[in-house]
């Protein structure tokens, strides 16, 4: 908390475009990322499954459970203990292509990646890391199934880095190499599936330190992390290859880590809606102790009162006690109008607490809970003064009602206490989730340190100085040097960003400054070329760089023309190679003059008369026809001459 | 303390510069070296890997190692020593609830990683195996008795003797059933011997492992105690068995007989087979479900046969082509007294070995016959060279499997030298390890990628 803790508390949050430097000053907002890229390798990290293949179709099924194990101090972790109390029935679908028994965890790990990690330490050299010498792979537990052992292998390459932003350095605390985990495919009630296709691709993670301090500031720091990895050219993109966490923290609040957020540009509302719920629930916890609620005489009652609203006609219990379910009610002392504090942006703290049992008890119908603060009236009054009555609740307190099995409404009953007792404490340590709005939902309980062991099926790997030198040596040029020398040479604007940090840079810089080719020229052929067959689903990610310079020295060597250089790539990139038999065979003396005269009867014929009009049509119908197999400046000519001898 | 404890697992370079900079292991460090600063605590180091590095675990929890020949400077700033535990709780008593016995022989159903050295420590007292598996309570009175600390591999007679007779105890003082924590490699060899030297007992004798370790959220080995805990404890099936994983989904354990088990699979989960024949029941958290009728059942008696004899001197010879006489001469030569042979096909050898098992049947050697295939009975009058090899003192071994051969052969020539006589036992079935006939469902391997079985496959959780 600031020094002026009133000042500070009587703040409020404006709409996100009216948010100042000042304001997020204010409230102390700081900000870290940790970024995730997919690494560009052909193989997974652990083992030889391809790299980068997806696709919904399964061919098996595996079911696990994930236990807790103890940690150092003989507790278990926090999240492990809550992923248990859910017993959740883990299912995998398999597709035997993209999954072997390494992901299943029926088979130890493979060496690791040596593609992969060549990658991540030429990203930590470009940030100024200290590199590691001798790299230990440490098993990180997950108890969410994501990936089925139960723990992610990851690795740290380098620590203590940094990265230039604006007119200030931001700390990159670690680079580090680890496997990507499954797709969630649903979760719902006791029974999560996920599709295991995308686990075990390398994975790199970028930590900063928490120095942004707006949420501009963490979306544009993102950009830049994630430019300099790519400007390595072994890094993918596209749909959810780069995801970052983000943590956020206010004064007086606890970091709190919003997961798997894979596009930058929702970050600064995000992180907005987060600053706030910190904020709101400072206040709130101000609020319950000017109340005199504290964590030591926080109260609650639990009851069962399925038979009090067994005539109920709101369809969710209605539904739930016709299935022989049962109603608990949780009487939570004083908290009158609480769960209606506001939290995010249209958010109140009701929904913290609907979180909580959705995703630790299982219930994942919404509606889940049911309270009196709520300004609604799917409860008839006098159904809400029989209950106060019965658990014996006064205005001043909120009761909260949750439905379902049981064993589940145990557990729930046993959270929403939980939850509220933490709000007289203030911000629960716990990992988010974003949602499509902006605003964001409880995950799980933040891990502790205690989750990291080291993986006794690997030993460690030595990084040698010649591996250094080597990797050192390839290492790409600053993507920010790299655009002032295009913008020098005056390649097209559109090209600029995307050439600085594409896998064609290297190339780029060979094709210009070796073969002396026009920059303009060679940024098309590089950039606006793959990206317009991209449109037409033409596969462009086939296309290497070394195909690519293939295909412009056939260009400097006359065997493409200009014109052809568009069906050249789109043959290379649909067979996936790059042959001189694939060249378009130049055209001989006689087909030209036969073609020409063709092209000129024809546009003659279908009746133009206009001179610069009838050759226009001619050279398009001959352009078409030629497909680069004779330069279009000479063809021209040829045009002209016969045009000429035409008239 | 001394060197080798202060700076634990260091040799060489990485001792000196410690050293040097009196920086122990387990000290708060702030290293400093050309390539930059790492902060964290030095852990030790393994004994195996190189003289070159300092490992240190840095705040984050990730463990880095760091060229000593980079490091410039160390500064202590302080000492994190770990000391490992695991908690203990007192395993409830519940008068209701049937007394079961778990025997360990240092395989890790139960352990926990730590974190800072990855040493393994075991769980193994009831309270321990209590706070990891509570599970436990509810389904028997549970009481413990490490025997052996020794992996799988190093399993032998000795152990095998004191297991049998530990076995007998434990039944002769009433107990309902027992289990016996094992190591995976070599379980089948010990269910097979305690399957004779433990004979007509009254209760269910469980050995169960795991394929993870439990320090893994994901591992069977909770799974596995839970079944094998409910096989001994509820189960009506008074054999030697081994529990483990039918499919490699947490979904159910296979209670195999002692004698037609195989480890068949260096690390699935569901490793273990029945081979010839079909296992004795399935087990799962609720229930246990017989798959034949033909099983031992339990008694409420507390008789047991103990025969704990056993010849070491017994070997299995595994068949390959061209194989040379001087591999069987080299065990004649060396005193041995009894040979299995792992034959292939139908349990055949090559010409060149006859004039060796001419000079062992003279010697006195028992030499039984059985088949590489695994699957199928040894047939030695289809072809000639099988009429030839009884001639010269084979015996075919019908279909047990090789490893039960071998243990069995100890077992009968630990009892007597009369040829004739190891041949009755060898010939008398006791725990199923000779059938009289295979089902046709005792041989079903499925075929990845043929179509009915992908079709299974899709539908069926494995």
């Amino acid at each position: 908390m600031p020094d002026d803790p009133a000042d500070y508390l009587s703040f409020r949050f404006k709409p996100f475009a009216e948010m100042t430097e000042d304001d997020y000053a204010r409230i102390g907002f700081r900000c870290g990322l940790e970024v995730h890229q997919q690494l560009l390798t052909a193989k997974k990290l652990f083992c030889h499954c391809p790299a980068g293949r997806y696709s919904d179709v399964f061919h098996a099924e595996m079911l696990r459970h994930m236990r807790p194990t103890l940690s150092e101090l003989g507790e278990y972790d926090g999240t492990a203990l809550m992923e248990f109390k859910t017993r959740k029935d883990i299912i995998y679908h398999i597709n035997r292509d993209t999954v072997c028994t390494y992901e299943m965890d029926d088979t130890p790990p493979f060496h690791l990646n040596q593609d992969a990690l060549d990658i991540a330490i030429q990203a930590a050299m470009l940030y100024h890391c200290a590199l590691v010498d001798e790299i230990h792979i440490a098993r990180k537990q997950y108890l969410d199934g994501s990936i089925p052992t139960g723990f992610q292998r990851t690795t740290l390459v380098g620590v203590d880095g940094t990265i230039p932003y604006k007119d200030r350095i931001i700390d990159i605390f670690q680079v580090g190499l680890e496997e990507d985990s499954c797709r969630e495919v649903s979760d719902i009630g006791h029974r999560r599936i996920y599709l295991a296709d995308r686990l075990g691709m390398p994975l790199m993670e970028t930590v900063t330190g928490p120095q942004m301090i707006t949420p501009q500031e963490v979306a544009e720091v993102g950009e830049i992390i994630r430019r300099l990895a790519r400007s390595t050219g072994r890094v993918r993109t596209g749909i959810g290859a780069g995801r970052q966490d983000v943590n956020v923290s206010v004064h007086g609040g606890t970091r709190i880590e919003i997961k798997g957020v894979d596009k930058l540009a929702t970050v600064p509302i995000l992180t907005y809606n987060e600053a706030m719920r910190q904020f709101n629930l400072i206040r709130l916890r101000e609020e319950l102790a000017r109340r005199g609620i504290t964590p030591e005489t926080f109260q609650a009652r639990r009851d069962d009162v399925t038979r009090i609203l067994r005539k109920s006609r709101y369809t969710p219990i209605h539904d739930s006690i016709a299935q022989g379910h049962v109603v608990k009610c949780i009487s939570l002392k004083g908290f009158q109008q609480l769960l209606h504090w506001p939290t995010q942006t249209d958010a109140y703290f009701g929904s913290e607490i609907s979180d909580r049992v959705r995703v630790i008890s299982c219930l994942t119908t919404l509606p889940n809970i049911l309270h009196s603060d709520s300004h609604s009236d799917f409860l008839a009054a006098s159904e809400w003064a029989t209950l106060k009555k019965t658990v014996g609740a006064t205005d001043k307190d909120t009761l909260v009602l949750v439905w379902g099995s049981v064993q589940d409404t145990e557990s729930a009953a046993r959270e929403i206490e939980i939850r509220a007792q933490e709000a007289t404490v203030g911000i629960p340590s716990e990992t988010r989730q974003a949602f499509d709005d902006g605003t964001n939902g409880f995950e799980r309980i933040l891990p502790g340190p205690n989750r990291m062991y080291p993986d006794t099926d690997l030993p460690p790997k030595k990084v040698t100085e010649e591996r250094l030198a080597m990797l050192r040596a390839a290492l790409p040029e600053f993507y920010w040097e790299r655009e002032q020398w295009y913008v020098e040479l005056g390649v097209p604007e559109d090209c600029i960003r995307l050439l600085a940090i594409s896998q064609y840079a290297p190339l780029f810089k060979t094709a210009v400054q070796e073969w002396k080719l026009d920059p303009t020229f060679v940024a098309i052929v590089l950039i606006q070329l793959p990206k317009s067959l991209g449109r037409k689903r033409i596969a462009t990610e086939n296309l290497s760089a070394q195909m690519m310079g293939e295909i412009l020295q056939a260009f400097k060597a006359g065997k493409i023309t200009r014109e052809g250089i568009i069906d050249a790539l789109t043959d290379a990139a649909k067979a996936g190679r790059f042959d001189d038999d694939m060249l378009p065979r130049p055209a001989n003396e006689s087909e030209i003059t036969g073609w020409v005269e063709e092209g000129i009867h024809l546009a003659a014929s279908i009746g133009l008369k206009d001179i610069e009009i009838r050759k226009r049509a001619a050279m398009g119908l001959l352009m078409g026809q030629l497909k680069g197999r004779w330069p279009g400046r000479l063809l021209s000519e040829r045009v002209d001459v016969k045009l000429a001898e035409w008239m | 303390m001394s060197d080798q404890e202060s700076y634990k697992g260091y040799r060489g370079e990485a001792l000196s510069t410690l050293k040097n900079f009196g920086a122990m292991v387990w000290s708060d460090v702030n290293i400093k070296t050309k390539r930059g600063l790492f902060t964290g605590i030095i852990l030790p180091r393994s004994e195996t890997a190189d003289p070159l590095h300092i490992v240190i675990k840095l705040r984050s929890g990730y463990n880095v190692g760091i060229a000593s020949a980079q490091v410039e400077a160390i500064e202590v700033t302080g000492r994190k020593e770990a000391h490992y535990k695991i908690p203990e709780k007192a395993f409830p008593f519940d008068p209701k609830l049937p007394r079961v016995k778990l025997f360990g022989t240092g395989g890790t159903i139960a352990s926990r990683l730590d974190y800072r050295t990855g040493a393994v420590i075991p769980a193994f007292s009831p309270g321990e195996l209590y706070g990891s598996v509570p599970e436990l309570a509810d389904i028997c009175n549970l009481e413990t008795e490490k025997l052996y600390g020794v992996f799988s591999e190093n399993m032998g007679p000795e152990q095998w003797r004191g297991t049998a007779e530990a076995i007998g105890r434990e039944i002769e003082r009433g107990v309902q059933g027992i289990v016996i924590g094992h190591g995976t490699d070599t379980m089948h060899h010990t269910a097979a011997i305690l399957s004779f030297m433990v004979q007509n007992s009254p209760v269910p004798i469980v050995m169960v492992g795991s394929q993870r370790s439990s320090d893994r959220p994901s591992s069977d080995a909770a799974l596995n105690l839970m079944h094998s805990v409910k096989a001994a404890a509820e189960s009506d099936i008074a054999e030697v068995m081994v529990c483990m994983f039918g499919p490699t989904s947490d979904e159910y354990g296979i209670l195999h007989r002692g004698t037609r088990v195989r480890k068949m699979h260096s690390s699935y989960r569901s490793t273990f087979r029945t081979i010839g024949d079909i296992p004795i029941a399935t087990v799962s958290r609720q229930t246990i479900s017989p798959l034949r009728q033909d099983y031992k059942r339990r008694r409420f008696d507390r008789n047991v046969v103990i025969n704990t004899a056993f010849e070491e001197a017994v070997s299995i010879v595994y068949y390959y082509p061209n194989m040379k006489a001087d591999i069987i001469d080299s065990l004649i030569d060396n005193g041995y007294k009894g040979i299995i042979i792992a034959g292939t096909g139908l349990g055949h050898v090559n010409k060149p070995l006859y004039p060796a098992l001419k000079r062992a049947r003279d010697k006195g050697i028992a030499v039984y016959m059985t088949v590489q295939t695994l699957w199928g009975y040894v047939q030695m009058y289809v072809y000639d060279t099988g009429r030839d090899m009884m001639e010269l003192g084979v015996v075919p071994m019908a279909n047990m499997l090789p490893e039960v051969g071998y243990v069995k052969l100890g077992w009968a020539l630990g009892q007597t030298n009369d040829l004739d006589k190891v041949k009755e036992i060898m010939y008398t079935p006791i725990a199923g390890e000779i059938t009289e006939r295979e089902p046709s469902n005792g041989y079903l391997i499925l075929q990845g990628g043929i179509p009915e079985v992908e079709e299974f496959i899709s539908k069926v959780r494995k």
